[in-house]
């Protein structure tokens, strides 16, 4: 440990204390960059061949979904410990709730802004639901259970065709709009914009809990639940807390693809969405926010845009008969794999799950001798 | 100093706890008290029900019969009336329910009624749940007053100022030692998620208040500068004297001890002994000890309990209770006839 500070460069360090101390404003700065560097690396060789600039810009507010949903997965998974395997349920109550809030349909015409709000308690409320029942549970069985939640709900959309067009959904949801501006399907950079608002709000709100007393109190569940509810710890209403609050980014994440689609049905929320979420917070690194964030960004570019672009850019090659297109899922479960044997810790590892997973390799001082640990139990 | 002591009142006063796992009876009928202030040690062979007693009084096993009386308070009993819970919970939706549904049979055609009573029905639900897990306190009030008794949970005899250590350490071990420690501080600390949402002036001032403690905290128990350091990368005694600075981060009134010293050399076990004297003395604590190690226990306590076998056996000072002969049997056999 003393070896690893030793080598660190001071101006990294003041940089890290800068960062740290004020995180909120480091935030939106990296936030403003990321979103103005974007769509100009999109107009670069090789990016510039794939799509032009509006696809592009496009598929990136597409992809601010997903790393919505991930921020708020890694607080159930990567943060309190609880693995949910049925995140896809929060992601389409939200979604539903803005279908009815502003549709022909249901008759209702409720501004975006405020729905987005609306959305994310609808969902936190489910996730006190979903999680209330699940509190004695734990691991596989949790995962089960979630798992059967997310089922129930797209199925329930499905079914109630009074309620909900069941599988023609609803159309015609209206889009945003602010005083004096209406968004359009034909241009994406308005969606993109609102987009990174909403994710820099998300960054912000997710750091702050994390390192505040709710956030420890999940990690201490997810270390030892035992150890943690006999330190003071409501285990109760601190992994109730997780669920609603990893349920209401998804719910943020629904409204804003209702609103931008036009469009709900139940189809768009299926396992596929769920497990998605869940490799991209692994891929990109469990309970690293920063991490989790781009882990998303990249698995959704790569699946929807590199992958399809695959077929054109090896055109004229000897592969060029091969449709890419067809293994995007083949190729995608190949790199999960690669992944989980060659860096289980994810792209951009957490600094501390970066030691749990080497300590071997790195502990030079050698913790408790275990043999008297052991001992000490009987 | 153990007269003065067990002169005051109890802090801790258990009667008749039992408690039975299938067909074993790891505790019978103890009764137990602890006078405020006190070092009391609770002695056995292995398997004598030490443990179980322990996880018992913490709040983490419910006893099968008997109670436990914490600082005046019935905290730790069996439950009385534990189906009305259920019935509180989900009768107001019933009812809503019921009546939206029945005004919808009597008007006739529209889905209005049941719609909203759902909605209703729904809320409610939301609300209790609320309640319940945010407002914890108004929840235990409303059990009283319904008549319900529910055992108190672990956390909740944190709160009450019990505060405790485990026989195989449970530290946080992926945690930094501040962490540990900021986390046995939980029940002390007031900043709900939504000052740390907004990042409220009270909420920093307190965070910050709470890392200062933290760091006296752990030069408390001689670990000066290791606010950092993973836990797990503790050696073996500070891992122990980590988790007694966690357990002290609660402020208890009683402090639970299960087996501090083991695996401790002797050297650590003289120096970990004279600090929990000095917690009693300094920090007014009282405090329940496990131990093995005689010379510990004779050494720090005022009362000395032997179980055997889950029953009560002895009870008196160091000095009665070591020539007891029940207690010597115990721990030596009978002797031959």
């Amino acid at each position: 440990m003393t070896g690893l500070s030793a080598r660190r460069l001071p101006l990294l360090d003041r940089l890290r204390a800068a960062s740290s101390s004020h995180r909120s404003i480091s935030s939106i700065v990296t936030m403003a960059l990321i979103t103005a560097l974007l769509p100009i690396i999109a107009t670069i060789p090789p990016f510039s061949g794939f799509n032009p600039q509006s696809v592009w810009v496009n598929s990136f507010a597409d992809a601010g979904v997903y790393v919505l949903l991930a921020l708020g997965l890694n607080i159930v998974v990567g943060l309190a410990g609880l693995l949910d395997l049925g995140y896809a349920a929060f992601f389409a109550i939200g979604a539903y709730t803005y279908a009815y809030g502003a549709s022909p349909f249901s008759g209702n015409d409720f501004p975006f802004w405020g729905m987005l709000l609306v959305g994310a308690f609808v969902a936190a409320m489910f996730g006190l639901l979903l999680g209330a029942p699940t509190l004695r549970l734990r691991g596989d069985y949790l995962a089960i259970v979630t798992l059967g939640f997310g089922e129930i709900v797209p199925t329930v959309f499905l079914n109630a065709d009074r309620y909900t067009k069941g599988t023609n959904g609803i159309s015609g949801v209206y889009l945003p709009s602010l005083p004096g501006y209406q968004f359009t399907f034909t241009d994406p950079w308005p969606f993109y914009i609102t987009m990174a608002v909403i994710v820099t709000v998300a960054i912000i709100a997710i750091f702050r809990l994390q390192e505040s007393r709710l956030g420890r109190a999940w990690m201490a569940i997810r270390e030892d639940e035992l150890a943690a509810t006999s330190n003071g710890v409501n285990a109760v209403s601190t992994k109730l807390l997780a669920f609603a609050l990893g349920a209401s980014t998804a719910g943020l994440g629904g409204v804003f693809v209702a609103s931008k689609l036009a469009f709900v049905s139940p189809d768009q929320f299926g396992f596929t969405v769920s497990f998605t979420v869940l490799a991209m917070v692994v891929l990109g690194g469990m309970g690293n926010i920063w991490g989790v964030a781009a882990g998303a960004f990249i698995v959704w570019e790569i699946l929807t845009v590199i992958l399809k672009q695959l077929n054109a850019v090896l055109a004229g090659t000897p592969l060029s008969g091969i449709d890419f297109l067809q293994y995007q899922y083949l190729l995608y479960g190949l790199a999960l794999v690669a992944m989980m044997l060659l860096r289980p810790e994810g792209l951009f590892p957490s600094a501390r799950r970066r030691r749990e997973l080497h300590a071997a390799e790195e502990a030079e001082e050698p913790a408790a001798p275990t043999g008297a640990l052991e001992g000490a139990g009987q | 100093m153990s007269d003065a002591a067990s002169q005051g009142r109890s802090i801790l006063k258990a009667s008749q706890v039992t408690r039975q796992f299938g067909g074993l009876v790891a505790v019978r009928e103890v009764d137990f008290e602890i006078p405020e202030g006190a070092i009391v040690s609770l002695i056995g062979p292995n398997g004598a029900g030490k443990t179980t007693f322990f996880n018992v009084v913490a709040g983490i096993i419910e006893p099968t019969a008997g109670a436990v009386e914490f600082r005046g308070q019935r905290v730790i009993a069996r439950p009385q009336r534990g189906w009305l819970e259920p019935v509180l919970w989900f009768l107001p939706s019933v009812v809503v329910e019921a009546v939206g549904i029945s005004v919808e049979l009597a008007i006739g055609h529209s889905e209005q009624g049941a719609a909203i009573a759902t909605g209703i029905a729904f809320a409610l639900l939301v609300a209790m749940l609320l309640m319940a897990s945010i407002r914890s306190d108004v929840y235990r009030r409303l059990l009283t007053r319904t008549g319900i008794f529910r055992s108190a949970r672990p956390n909740d005899m944190v709160r009450a100022g019990l505060g405790r250590t485990f026989q195989n350490i449970r530290l946080f071990k992926n945690m930094t030692a501040e962490e540990n420690i900021l986390v046995g501080m939980h029940s002390r600390l007031r900043a709900t998620p939504v000052d740390a949402l907004f990042a409220t002036p009270r909420q920093r001032a307190e965070e910050e208040r709470a890392r200062k403690r933290a760091s006296e905290l752990l030069a408390l128990v001689g670990l000066t500068g290791r606010e950092d350091e993973l836990a797990k990368n503790l050696p073996y005694g500070d891992q122990r004297r980590l988790e007694l600075a966690r357990a002290l981060a609660s402020e208890p009134a009683l402090l639970l001890l299960d087996e501090p010293t083991a695996g401790m050399n002797p050297h650590e076990t003289d120096e970990l002994t004279a600090l929990i004297a000095r917690l009693r003395r300094d920090l007014g604590l009282t405090i329940l000890l496990i131990e093995h190690d005689m010379r510990v226990v004779m050494g720090i306590s005022d009362r000395v309990t032997v179980l055997d076998h889950g029953e009560r056996i002895a009870e008196g000072t160091p000095e009665e209770v070591r020539r007891d002969p029940r207690v010597i049997e115990a721990y030596l056999g009978a002797p031959a006839a």
